[in-house]
């Protein structure tokens, strides 16, 4: 990863790029004159929150924009000198996949489920070469082994449904790549895979890269990425350029407020010092098991083991971060100690009382003792109720006056760090970042023993997921709440948690307090998943890489 | 962002505007009738059958001489009261019936497969047996076409149950004690509000439809009342002679039911956001 900013070599230079919404009385502007340039095999990082404007900068590249929403006003788009911005769509469309490709974020629906990946990555190759068929499928071949895909014949013939989500990935990355562009646009292509697969995915970007000499913008949101693969670095905020620089530059020293602010809330996976001594355990899983899938009306009953034999014990006051990959049951298993997956074996104890499988089999009382935070902050609101309704309805159904009810809730939202206004107004009204305050409002307000937060900060930028953590931590320092932490991002679970539980394929791998687990891994799978955590290396809250431990 | 609200979203196309004021001419119609209409729709005159329009008789008169104009005058309530009722039977044992599917897993399979049994039989000649079995009247033609809409609602209702039971807010109110009866009612069912409405306008059209056609076949209101479907079967045998009798019920059966499904389209854009992206 040498510096290629001495390169001349510019392959894509972008000036004063200005996009507005189309819109005849009042158009907002997106892009506000947006400058970088693209050089010859390098990779661009453009990172961002959301709203910064780094996929609207990809799409206005790609001659993507949605033409009844948004339009480039003003600046230029160079690729190889030919101005894109005031290009005809013929002529975009003969550069597309030529010239210049893209990566889309989500490898589940970029590819036609009812098309033979292998017929997708050759339409490519028969629209833009007069190539006969059987050069065309030597091609594609040829593509389908430099992308790592076991047996290519296999793969040519396979639908999109029998390729697992990296492989799917990899076939997106072979139609883009299969006519060599000088470009490729990256949109967030491995947000949506978990981080082995992620990790796996990187390399090979990296690889073809090299092969074939490509320029990438890479579009992420996630700093472990842009330390694992950027050149240089572009941040954007509201549509705007914030800060450009190379990959040491702005990590080890960034001069604007924003970018400091940005890297400096990525949470390192190196946890904290560790905290307390054992208090009284408060839910203790026993044994429990689930299977999805029961009795088919026809056939043998297939069943899939969602959770096997997991045992764990929450005590007060304490964070038990649970972390997995997709599949690893650790959402079934909140489901299950909060009563939305009924059908599992084994105890599940609050305090000392076990507690029934469903939640409406459960006394009020305890549905009170237990809440959940849910990951979607935008679905997580009746989007019909106001904030005042949505918040007293716990209170209100335990028997609370309404009157009464409204005052704690009040109470509540200054914990949470929203004042009594928001109590008349509707969810849509709120940021992802509010609304997850809300939800987390809505849940206290109960005074539970347990609080389960269900991917509670994973969809949210990581500026605001930074305060999010903190106020969890604050909550828990004011009400001694045992915290149920369940995530994807080993980073998050490092610095929140007590105690991590390590979960693969329904069973637990490893667990113990986060030094153990995260600086001196035994299982095999979790020192592969912290090695898969990209910018592992990397402490960005003091702007430096970490000494290699001696352990 | 400011977006429109759904009323003017609704409110903007001519056509839309045209259609509401073409339907709500036909409410006016079936409100007033006995101001509107020039004489008693039922009144027989042998003296001036099958006569061409004229002063006295304004789109002219059938082959036993009533006024023709009249009659369409008041078919208009027959149509209407068909419509209303029919919707509002068809809404409220499909809400139930849907919501009650939707929610509660053991009813599901029962519920839905006696609604696909009804709609295994064809809608029409389910009404006319039903009209066959109890006699013609004006309820029971409202019954029997209501019935075979019933499923449809069912379906669709239970359909949205399904999928909003699964959304993190319904499943917060269950985590926080609310009861079944109140989720139900409380987060689940306003979701069906926009679509029954849209749903609702197409039942309307077809209600309307249905009638004339079981009217026209003889199997629907008793042929004395003037419905727009009788008009026109009585003015069938003499449609070589006069076409009006056929025409003028005709055209302005098919007016109002082209009109009716217009709102509903329009109803559908303004209130499926989802759908009115895809135009």
């Amino acid at each position: 990863m040498n510096s290629t900013t001495n390169n001349a070599d510019v392959v894509l230079s972008v000036r004063d790029l200005c996009v507005e919404t189309v819109s005849k009385s009042d158009p907002k502007p997106i892009l506000k004159s947006v400058s970088f340039d693209v050089y010859a095999s390098e990779t661009l990082c453009i990172v961002g929150e959301s709203g910064s404007g780094k996929s609207v900068t990809a799409f206005a590249i790609m001659g993507l924009l949605p033409p009844d929403a948004l339009r480039i006003t003003g600046g230029t788009i160079s690729l190889n000198n030919k101005n894109l911005a005031d290009s005809s769509y013929g002529e975009i469309l003969a550069l597309r996949a030529t010239t210049m490709s893209m990566v889309f974020q989500e490898p589940m629906t970029a590819l036609n489920p009812v098309q033979r990946v292998g017929e997708q990555i050759d339409e490519v190759i028969r629209i833009h070469r007069n190539m006969p068929a059987a050069q065309r499928k030597q091609m594609v071949l040829k593509m389908l082994g430099e992308v790592d895909l076991p047996d290519p014949p296999r793969i040519y013939e396979s639908y999109p449904h029998e390729l697992s989500g990296g492989q799917r990935q990899r076939i997106v990355i072979a139609i883009a790549l299969i006519l060599e562009p000088k470009l490729l646009i990256a949109d967030e292509p491995t947000t949506a895979l978990d981080v082995t697969t992620q990790k796996q995915i990187l390399h090979l970007m990296k690889q073809l890269q090299k092969l074939h000499g490509t320029s990438v913008i890479f579009i992420t949101h996630d700093f472990g990425v842009v330390a694992e693969i950027a050149d240089r670095i572009l941040v954007m905020r509201n549509g705007m350029k914030v800060e450009e620089g190379t990959r040491t530059q702005i990590l080890r020293a960034p001069v604007d407020a924003y970018t400091k602010e940005l890297i400096s809330s990525v949470p390192s996976i190196h946890p904290p010092e560790a905290k307390h001594a054992k208090r009284e355990p408060v839910l203790a899983v026993r044994n429990l098991s689930k299977t999805y899938g029961r009795k088919p009306l026809f056939g043998k009953a297939r069943g899939v083991a969602a959770l096997s034999d997991i045992n764990l014990d929450v005590h007060k006051d304490e964070v038990v971060g649970i972390v997995g990959e997709s599949g690893s049951g650790k959402s079934t298993l909140a489901r299950c100690v909060i009563g939305l997956a009924a059908g599992w074996e084994g105890d599940i104890l609050l305090g000392s009382r076990p507690l029934e499988p469903h939640s409406r089999d459960r006394p009020q009382d305890i549905k009170k003792r237990i809440q959940i935070v849910f990951q979607d902050p935008y679905r997580s609101l009746n989007p019909r109720r106001r904030i005042a309704a949505s918040l007293m309805e716990g209170l209100v159904n335990f028997g609370m006056p309404a009157k009464q009810a409204l005052e704690k809730v009040a109470d509540v939202l200054s914990i949470v760090g929203l004042d009594a206004s928001v109590l008349d107004r509707y969810p849509h009204q709120f940021s992802g970042g509010q609304r997850q305050r809300l939800c987390l409002a809505r849940a206290i307000v109960m005074e539970p023993e347990i609080l389960i937060a269900d991917e509670a900060v994973s969809a949210l930028d990581v500026t605001v997921q930074g305060q999010v953590l903190e106020l969890l931590a604050d909550i828990k320092r004011r009400t001694q709440v045992a915290i149920l932490f369940i995530t994807h991002d080993l980073r998050v679970a490092a610095q929140i948690s007590d105690k991590i539980i390590v979960m693969q394929k329904g069973r637990i791998v490893e667990q113990g307090t986060p030094q153990e687990v995260i600086s001196a891994p035994r299982e095999a799978y979790t020192k592969e998943l912290i090695n898969s955590a990209p910018g592992s290396n990397w402490d960005f809250k003091h702007f430096r890489e970490f000494v290699p431990s001696p352990a | 962002m400011a977006t429109p609200s759904k009323l003017t979203l609704f409110l903007s196309s001519w056509p839309t505007r045209l259609a509401l004021a073409m339907v709500a001419l036909v409410v006016v119609m079936a409100v007033f009738a006995p101001w509107l209409s020039t004489q008693d729709p039922m009144f027989l005159d042998p003296a001036v059958r099958l006569k061409g329009p004229s002063p006295d008789h304004l789109l002219g008169t059938d082959a036993f001489g009533r006024d023709l104009y009249s009659r369409i005058i008041y078919g208009s309530r027959v149509s209407l009261m068909v419509g209303a009722g029919v919707l509002a039977i068809s809404i409220a044992f499909g809400v139930v019936l849907g919501a009650l599917a939707g929610y509660f897993r053991g009813l599901d399979s029962i519920i839905m497969r006696i609604m696909d049994g009804i709609m295994a039989i064809p809608a029409v000649l389910l009404a006319i047996a039903l009209v066959a079995v109890s006699g013609s009247s004006l309820y029971t033609v409202i019954i029997a076409i209501a019935v075979p809409e019933i499923p449809r609602v069912t379906r669709l209702v239970r359909s949205i149950m399904l999928s909003v039971r699964g959304e993190p807010y319904v499943e917060a109110a269950i985590t926080l004690g609310t009861p079944p009866a109140k989720v139900l009612l409380r987060h689940m069912l306003p979701n069906t509000v926009a679509p029954l409405i849209v749903q609702g306008t197409y039942i309307f059209a077809s209600a309307v439809l249905i009638e004339a056609i079981l009217s026209f076949l003889g199997a629907g209101i008793p042929p004395e009342v003037p419905s727009w479907g009788n008009i026109i079967a009585d003015g069938r045998s003499y449609f070589q002679l006069i076409p009006g009798l056929v025409l003028y019920p005709g055209i302005v059966l098919s007016l109002t039911i082209l009109t009716i499904n217009m709102i509903g389209d329009a109803a559908r854009d303004a209130l499926d956001p989802k759908l009115a992206a895809r135009n």
